[in-house]
């Protein structure tokens, strides 16, 4: 029944002009509450989205669910959407991560609560056409402007230093993406067309190769983020308001990521594999330096927010090890394992991060405070939610049997392939990443009851359960079954590598 | 010499203007202060039926009258539909700030068409001296209109700046057209072009009334080093007449700029392109740098302008056609968001308020969330985020830059854009994140609402549909 419906375009256009019905609605005084309206709205994109899962044929690599009209005939510029198997799991995530978000913002948001729930509806349309995007000036339209609702969230429900972290996270993105449009207008030039696609199969010399490259570099980087340019992450993490920061990690971190893989590699292979010692090092850095910067933090938010850098960076080792792998072993199937083991951590790392910035979320609500000093001995008076944080926890150390784990492997052992010394490395994550987390837990969730306000703490109440009830099930599903997930990007990123081994030059 | 009657039709408009301008002069002279309205409407009807005539001429080829120094083209056409269009805004905008502070009279509007009709003339010339002409028809209107509130110190001191200041630009231009007369023998553009082309590139007369006249542009844009009188122009003024000063002259400033270096003197581009760079790169690092340090709102714009013309003058310098069509385009822009922008600090003041500190827009968004948003939009724009219309001028001029492989300039526009997101982010800040210093809701009348929501959704709405307005540029310059 769905097929015939432009799906795509109704997963973009649905939140957001849903969006402006609950802004207009007002705070309720209107004809519905805008927080059952932005409800309903949520879910019926996860529905809406869900076909996209259902329906998508994993036995080829093409664009599907594509809808293409044109936009701005003067340049060529279409309205073109389609998604393949690298999109569609982070489409699904997008819009299952909002739903939660809209249910973890219910009673917690007092202050103009319509506005709120309008914001993150209106990034939701906007995200989904980021992954859906392929006309390349569409995507820019729709990258940039997701920056304006995050900007209004953070800047409006933040904690104190709110100002600060909103502006330094909108001029540092911003900053990386005009760039990446100077890129693209370049490649208009070369290809006399915006659509990616045509990009993918446009010959460019090297030195416009590596130009390129870096432009893309800087605005993917930025959004990864990527040390050394991560510094905004924190910042914007710890002063957002929890919903915020879900969407933060859940979703915009795996935009720079997603840009690496539909921009850098495919449009720019040689520049790719000559800077791949850049990336790589850049990565291994995150995962060893931010590491232990993480182990330091005294902030629960700070902490998680190092920890998610430090996640990001082996999803772009997975991902740039590839030429490394295929030069050492000749065959496609080690470098494929690198790449999809890079997704597999980004969509695992959207569950987790998100669960555990909501654990500290139904903290802090409590609380009001995200000091891992001020807390000790909380599993005594909410044992059930301390059951929830200790198996977040756990998955974001990558205990197998979670999610945390499929990805981290997979990436450890494809970089087995390209050096052992990359892997030596990669591989002290299991050992880092259990020490911050492990040890936050220790301090915040066991021991004695540490003080008064602890002890009157009162135990998750069941819209808390529902969401962390359900995420814990994907947590779970994605780490004793990741098969599914495999499949559906299998194609897709056996053509991605076919690709980008094949040279420009 | 035998005097042949001129073909009339293509300045219709002008003709039009000129007698209800006349009209509604005469008619103010037996109104009292109860019955001022009717020149305020009779002014609007007088720039609606101009509209409707230079809708008339939509489409018509090009045609050249009085002994060649009237020209319609597409490109005039389409910048008087515009500027018409803004100064019907401008009005409507103006209405109730200029009767709030007993400056409700007929010498506003009546400037205003004399202005608009500098305005026209300016963009149809081609003939230097009715360059000339529509310039100083369109200028000593503006020096008049700044002087309007003659009580006001800072007023007439910006007035008088004005004055000087553009007197000697006006100088400096006609010295630099006397040049150009004496090396090619004409005043027409046309003749202009034809003789340059038989100058050997050397010309150093030829040269300094190159520099002469771009520097006489340069004024009239308000580009850096010669932007001096902008910031103190547009603080000093009444909001009302800044909102006029801030938005149709733009277009008639970029018409003259196109007539003279690219219909006139396009031969000595690449003397031109240097000197064009070099003022745009200042006055993008300058006002954008310097917008950042402002405390008041119509100061910042004033040099959130400087930095906005610095595009303008990479689409021209960038040579092509394409670049002249992008330059449009961005201007147009322009001069739809900055109305927006002066019309929401209209909107906020009223009597002994003039709602011109950053500060006054604390809360906004807790005293009226739909003009907040519309600020929103207005600040986004004027920053280049997609989708308002903003970022599409931006994309086209840094395409035409890119495409003439001016890469590293484009790479400076966009840096320095960013340098500049700041201070529009700042007004964000205020409106959204700040706790409002008073309560009350904003007064205004209904018209104005309508004008001004009509304006900010246009920004939106064009914004998610560039295509048409672009074409309409693009077809302008052919």
């Amino acid at each position: 029944m769905f097929s015939d419906l432009p799906l795509l375009s109704l997963i973009i256009w649905l939140p957001i002009f849903g969006g402006l019905l609950v802004l207009v609605n007002g705070d309720d005084r209107g004809l519905f509450k805008s927080r059952s309206l932005s409800l309903v709205i949520a879910l019926a994109t996860f529905i809406l989205s869900i076909p996209l899962y259902t329906q998508f044929d994993s036995g080829t690599h093409l664009m599907q669910f594509q809808e293409l009209s044109p936009w701005i005939s003067t340049f060529n510029i279409n309205y073109h959407l389609g998604v393949d198997g690298i999109s569609v799991p982070l489409i699904l995530l997008t819009t299952f991560t909002t739903v939660l978000v809209v249910i973890a913002g219910w009673e917690v948001i007092k202050f103009k609560p319509s506005q709120y729930m309008a914001a993150f509806l209106i990034m939701e349309g906007l995200m989904n056409g980021v992954f859906a995007s392929l006309d390349s000036i569409l995507f820019y339209v729709f990258w940039e402007a997701m920056l304006i609702p995050m900007f209004i969230v953070i800047g409006v429900w933040g904690g104190a230093n709110r100002v600060y972290a909103t502006i330094k996270f909108f001029l540092y993105t911003f900053l990386g993406s005009v760039f990446m449009l100077i890129a693209l207008i370049y490649m208009y030039y070369q290809a006399d067309s915006f659509a990616i696609l045509d990009f993918h199969n446009l010959q460019i010399g090297i030195t416009a190769q590596i130009l390129i490259f870096l432009a893309f570099l800087i605005a993917f980087a930025v959004k990864v983020p990527m040390f050394p340019v991560h510094t905004w992450l924190p910042d914007a993490h710890v002063e957002a308001p929890t919903g915020g920061s879900v969407i933060l990690a859940a979703i915009m971190l795996k935009m720079g990521a997603y840009g690496f893989l539909r921009f850098s590699l495919p449009i720019v292979p040689d520049a790719s594999h000559e800077l791949d010692w850049l990336m790589i090092t850049l990565s291994l850095i995150a995962v060893v330096y931010i590491g232990f910067v993480a182990l330091a933090q005294q902030d629960m938010k700070k902490l998680i927010a190092y920890s998610s850098i430090a996640h990001m960076g082996f999803v772009t080792l997975g991902f740039f090890i590839v030429y490394a792998i295929y030069n050492n072993t000749g065959s496609y199937s080690g470098a494929i394992m690198g790449i999809e083991g890079g997704i597999v951590q980004m969509i695992s790392h959207g569950l987790v991060s998100g669960a555990m910035f909501l654990c500290v979320g139904v903290m802090y609500d409590r609380m009001h405070s995200r000091q891992i000093g001020d807390y000790g001995g909380v599993v005594n008076t909410m044992p059930i939610f301390a059951a929830f944080m200790v198996f977040f926890a756990m998955a974001n150390a990558g205990l197998p049997g979670t999610s945390g784990f499929v990805g981290e492997f997979m990436v450890i052992l494809a970089a087995f392939k390209a050096n052992f010394w990359f892997a030596f490395l990669a591989a002290t994550t299991l050992i880092l990443g259990a020490a911050y987390t492990l040890w936050m837990v220790k301090r915040v969730i066991f021991g004695d009851v540490s003080n008064d306000n602890v002890a009157k703490l009162t135990d998750i109440n069941n819209r808390e359960f529902l969401i962390l009830g359900v995420l814990a099930v994907g947590v779970l599903a994605l780490g004793i079954y990741p098969a599914p997930l495999l499949e559906v990007m299998h194609a897709t990123v056996a053509n991605l590598v076919e690709h980008i081994a094949v040279s420009k030059l | 010499m035998n005097f042949e009657m001129p073909n009339f039709l293509p300045a219709i408009p002008e003709m039009y203007l000129l007698g209800m301008a006349c009209i509604v002069l005469l008619v103010d002279l037996f109104l009292t202060d109860r019955t001022r309205i009717v020149t305020y409407y009779l002014s609007q009807a007088t720039l609606i039926g101009a509209v409707i005539l230079t809708l008339g001429q939509f489409g018509q080829p090009t045609q050249l009258t009085f002994s060649d120094t009237y020209i319609l083209d597409p490109m005039a056409n389409l910048l008087k539909l515009f500027a018409l269009g803004a100064t019907f805004f401008v009005f409507l905008y103006s209405k109730d700030y200029l009767r709030e502070r007993n400056m409700f009279r007929g010498e506003f509007f009546t400037l205003g068409l004399f202005g608009v009709l500098g305005m026209m003339i300016l963009i149809s010339a081609h003939n230097m001296l009715t360059v000339y002409m529509g310039l100083e028809l369109l200028s000593l209107c503006m020096y008049a209109m700044v002087a309007l509130q003659r009580d006001n110190v800072v007023a007439s001191e910006a007035a008088m700046k004005y004055f000087v200041l553009g007197a000697m630009a006006s100088a400096m231009l006609l010295y630099g057209m006397s040049m150009i007369y004496g090396v090619t023998g004409s005043l027409d553009l046309a003749e202009i072009s034809r003789a340059i082309g038989s100058v050997n590139d050397g010309n150093i007369v030829l040269v300094f009334g190159l520099v002469f006249i771009i520097v006489g542009v340069a004024f009239k844009l308000g580009a850096v080093p010669f932007h001096m009188w902008v910031p103190d122009v547009y603080h000093g003024a009444p909001t009302a007449v800044t909102l006029y000063i801030s938005t149709a002259p733009k277009l008639a400033a970029f018409a003259m700029a196109m007539r003279l270096l690219v219909d006139g003197l396009g031969g000595l581009h690449a003397q031109w392109q240097d000197i064009l760079i070099l003022l745009a790169i200042l006055s993008l690092a300058a006002g954008n740098i310097i917008a950042i340090a402002q405390a008041n709102i119509k100061r910042m714009l004033a040099y959130s302008a400087i930095a906005h013309i610095s595009f303008i003058l990479f689409g021209i310098l960038a040579g092509t056609s394409n670049g002249y069509s992008s330059a449009m385009f961005y201007a147009i822009t322009y001069v739809i968001m900055g109305m927006g922008g002066f019309g929401i600090v209209l909107l906020m003041s009223r009597a002994g308020f003039e709602a011109d500190k950053l500060d006054d827009y604390k809360g906004l968004n807790e005293r009226s969330p739909w003009f907040a948003f519309m600020m929103l939009i207005f600040m986004f724009s004027m920053a280049g985020m997609p989708p308002f219309l903003g970022f599409w001028a931006k994309l086209s001029v840094i395409q035409a830059l890119v495409d003439v492989e001016l890469v590293w300039l484009a790479t400076v526009a966009v840096v320095f854009s960013v340098i500049g997101a700041f201070y529009y982010l700042r007004i964000i800040k205020l409106m959204y994140f700040d706790k409002p210093e008073e309560s009350a809701a904003i007064e205004s009348s209904m018209d104005m609402r309508v004008a001004l929501s009509t304006n900010g959704l246009a920004v939106l709405v064009l914004g998610l549909s560039p295509g048409a307005l672009m074409a309409l540029c693009v077809a302008a310059i052919g």
